[in-house]
């Protein structure tokens, strides 16, 4: 009896002094498996505590990035469903060389298959980014940009999104749950068909989540801001005009069309961005794009 | 004797621990992207060195900003973001010892599993409306290092700074 009392109280110091220096998730494993040798618990309590704390430490960070790539994938097939691709490869290729240059000076430069940029064919003033790094814009949109600098804005906008996980952040909390607990079961053995089925099951409903956000609802307003704010900075680190924003909303005030289905609806009215730039302190007026690369951007853009 | 053996037992625990803890000062970190390069400086337009894949076990030795030293191997070695990097161990697959045996489920991640190439299958087979070819076509698109740094001189760009804390 004496010994069993021992056992407890050492058994504590431990899971305290480990409580000290290690992740909770590390801790409740080692404290489980002593609990466990010394016969404090059984094997089949052990695992249950090991499951439920599991199950709390579930988040975003337990999707990988070679997950979030194929999410992107199905999201960019859901987008290129409701619109046409443009099939302009001058337009295309200069907008995948834009983008890169401005991915490079974003806070997250490196995705797991990177970004790539493709122009679709609408009369719509609308923009989507995929987790997965796939960044769409339309032509309406691309007609609201008088300068490489302004394009620049709206692309950075798009950039911005994907570096702080907005789509990512729009799956409801119990699907995430539901997806990660079965992706969590895959540890030690590979996957049956049943489990293939649940996980698709799960994918369908992420994908679901994230493109009703993305093209029906819209994020938050908080979210269109902040990803305003990333554009800022992006542009003044990759040399571009930081006013170019402004410049393109600008314009964009005076094309968009009210009860629209494209920004109209997702996004705060340009107004209410310039507002929130100034704000924020982050309005810069625009009006400073050099000669050459209006020119390009012209020359690259002119049939659209 | 129970005594003896319980006490071996959590020695051997903290043992564990304490090596794990100087595992991390060392720094071991995997690349999370698919094709990862190594350059001589740290910037994106730095001279690629060598390239690293996806799971590639790293040593980091540097740090400068976002920017991390690592090596691969003694010919392997150079600058890389660090977003490319992360601190799970990423294993290629499934079923493998140090899955079962590892502590914690978050400390690896296991590449090819979970939303892969088999689900989106899976998802296309009921949604066949959905098509992925000008998926697959954009993801065909490839700018090379050397085609920003072009852009870049031709549109006088000159940028103040790179991602992350310079």
């Amino acid at each position: 009896m004496r010994n069993r009392f021992w056992h407890a109280g050492a058994l504590s110091l431990v899971f305290l002094f480990l409580l000290g220096c290690a992740a909770v998730d590390t801790v409740t494993t080692v404290a489980t498996e002593v609990g466990v040798a010394t016969g404090q618990i059984s094997r089949q309590q052990g695992e249950s505590i090991k499951k439920s704390s599991k199950a709390v430490a579930k988040s975003l960070e337990d999707f990988t990035p070679e997950q979030e790539y194929y999410i992107g994938r199905t999201v960019g097939a859901v987008v290129l469903d409701k619109y046409r691709p443009l099939a302009n490869t001058k337009a295309n290729n200069y907008l995948n060389v834009l983008g890169q240059t401005l991915a490079q000076a974003s806070d997250v430069p490196e995705l797991f298959n990177g970004y790539r940029f493709l122009v679709l064919d609408s009369e719509d003033i609308n923009a989507f980014a995929t987790p997965g790094g796939h960044v769409f814009i339309t032509r309406g949109l691309i007609r609201c940009c008088k300068t490489e600098d302004a394009l620049a804005a709206v692309v950075a906008h798009e950039i911005g999104h994907i570096q702080l996980r907005h789509g990512m952040k729009a799956i409801e909390k119990a699907r995430m749950t539901e997806a990660l607990t079965i992706l969590a079961q895959e540890g030690a053995k590979s996957f049956g068909s049943q489990e293939v089925a649940q996980l698709t099951n799960a994918f369908g409903g992420v994908i679901s989540d994230i493109t009703n956000t993305m093209i029906n609802n819209g994020y938050s307003r908080a979210y269109e801001y902040q990803a305003d704010g990333i554009a800022v900075t992006i542009l003044r680190r990759a040399g571009y005009d930081p006013g170019a924003l402004v410049e393109m909303l600008e314009v964009m005030a005076g094309r968009i069309k009210p009860g629209g289905s494209d920004f109209a609806k997702t996004h705060p009215s340009p107004e209410k961005r310039i507002a929130e730039l100034k704000e924020s302190g982050k309005y810069v007026a625009g009006g400073r794009t050099p000669q050459v690369r209006t020119q390009r951007f012209v020359s690259a853009m002119s049939r659209l | 004797m129970d005594r003896v053996r319980f006490v071996t037992i959590c020695l051997s625990l903290l043992t564990l621990l304490l090596m794990s803890a100087a595992a991390d000062a060392q720094k071991v970190m995997s690349i999370q992207v698919k094709e990862g390069h190594l350059r001589a400086t740290p910037s994106h337009l730095g001279k690629i060195v060598a390239r690293v894949s996806y799971g590639d076990r790293v040593s980091v030795a540097e740090e400068r900003g976002d920017w991390r030293w690592v090596s691969l191997s003694r010919k392997t070695q150079g600058w890389i973001h660090n977003s490319a990097l992360t601190s799970k161990q990423i294993v290629l697959k499934a079923g493998q010892r140090d899955v079962a045996t590892s502590v914690s489920g978050g400390e690896i991640a296991l590449a090819g599993k979970g939303f892969n190439k088999e689900v989106e299958n899976q998802y296309r087979q009921g949604n066949r409306n959905l098509d992925y070819a000008w998926i697959d076509r954009m993801e065909a698109f490839k700018v090379s290092p050397s085609q920003v740094e072009q852009f870049m001189a031709a549109g006088r760009l000159q940028p103040r700074e790179e991602g992350g804390k310079p």
